[in-house]
């Protein structure tokens, strides 16, 4: 039942805080049109947050009916150690090629965990996945011909998508490792994430050659945010997400 | 660098009747090209202007205007054009191009006389 709790929250988290990162843009795009793309998607990313927020509440409650949790209490009232997101995620906005660059190698990660978590014995991650699947292929599309403009691009963009390559290239390895409670639960409620870095690798590759970047080599790999320890990019976050709930815990929109 | 446009975006055309602006419109070149969105709405068989973006190439132009324009469920497909390619008339020459239709109620199909088989019309 924790394995299975802390999995949904793992999920719910990822989701939040790369929207939480985006949302950021929202009146600082480079163009309008670009604005109000990046916010749609950080509009998506909620929506998903939102459906894993409430799931993980009700999982709570059906257990002890006195825990009153909601989707509120668990994205404002719990701490750095307790968010479950994988560290690239949580990684600064930088600029828009950082920002589209990150967005494009968690999609692409995203649509395929989503694809196995269709056959998730959990009924209600299923769903979710089904409904996610759809905004996550245009995410693809949208940040992938990002990645391709920018690298393709003027001298000044490529180099801005090789620096984005290089400082958030070493926070995606921790994507295909699964915390404890992925592993316990894989290939039933969990998608077995250490299968998605072949193909990810993939289709990765084959954007960034068309892209005119070149595949960073291995290198060491940070992986630690799914099981609680994350950068120091992830406190200020928190603190600009949670301080008005947490200083008016009665206020209303 | 600037380049310069004589091009009239719709409801800029200036009052002279001159087909060419007296002042160019000059833009920098660094902004992108203006593009003309028209959605079908999932009653409609028409694509309808819904309004303009801006976008470097037609793919982009989609996008944005999926975007921009069919945020609440607007629409099921979506046509785009750069501005440029679309040439408007001039409201000044109204008078010329659609008041002589006034008198011709003959046009109108409703002076013919159907056959009896065909009805519903």
């Amino acid at each position: 039942m924790n394995a299975h709790l802390d999995y949904v929250l793992h999920l719910a988290d990822t989701t939040l805080v790369l929207a939480q990162r985006n949302s950021e843009w929202c009146g600082h795009g480079p163009i309008l049109e670009q604005d109000i793309a990046i916010t749609n998607i950080s509009l998506d990313l909620l929506g998903q947050a939102r459906n894993y927020y409430q799931h993980a509440a009700s999982l709570i409650n059906t257990a002890n009916p006195n825990a009153q949790a909601d989707e509120d209490s668990l994205a404002y009232l719990r701490d750095e150690r307790e968010f479950k997101n994988p560290l690239l995620v949580e990684l600064e906005k930088g600029d828009w090629a950082k920002t589209t660059l990150r967005q494009f190698l968690f999609s692409v990660f995203q649509d395929l965990q989503l694809k196995r978590l269709l056959h998730s014995t959990d009924t209600q991650i299923a769903a979710i996945a089904e409904k996610s699947l759809k905004e996550t292929a245009y995410h693809i599309a949208w940040s992938s011909e990002w990645v391709i403009r920018l690298g393709d691009g003027t001298p000044e963009s490529h180099s801005r998508m090789v620096t984005a390559l290089n400082e958030v290239w070493e926070f995606t390895g921790g994507l295909f490792v699964p915390a404890p409670y992925e592993l316990q639960l894989a290939g039933t409620i969990a998608a077995d994430v250490s299968q998605l870095e072949k193909p990810w690798t993939e289709t990765v590759s084959n954007v960034l050659e068309e892209a005119t970047l070149s595949l960073p080599g291995k290198t060491f790999m940070q992986q630690s945010g799914k099981t609680g320890i994350h950068t120091e990019a992830m406190g200020y976050i928190l603190a600009e997400m949670q301080s008005l709930k947490r200083s008016l815990p009665t206020a209303t929109w | 660098m600037q380049i310069q446009i004589k091009k009239f975006y719709y409801g800029d055309i200036p009052e002279e009747k001159s087909s060419a602006p007296s002042t160019p419109v000059t833009r920098d070149e660094h902004e992108w090209p203006l593009w003309e969105v028209f959605i079908r709405s999932k009653q409609g068989l028409d694509h309808k202007h819904v309004g303009s973006l801006h976008a470097t190439d037609a793919e982009m132009a989609i996008k944005n205007a999926r975007d921009v324009y069919t945020r609440r469920q607007e629409g099921i497909s979506i046509w785009v054009v750069e501005s440029k390619n679309l040439h408007a008339s001039n409201p000044d020459d109204a008078a010329m191009l659609y008041d002589p239709a006034a008198d011709k109620i003959y046009r109108h199909p409703s002076f013919y006389n159907l056959p009896e088989e065909v009805k519903h019309m």
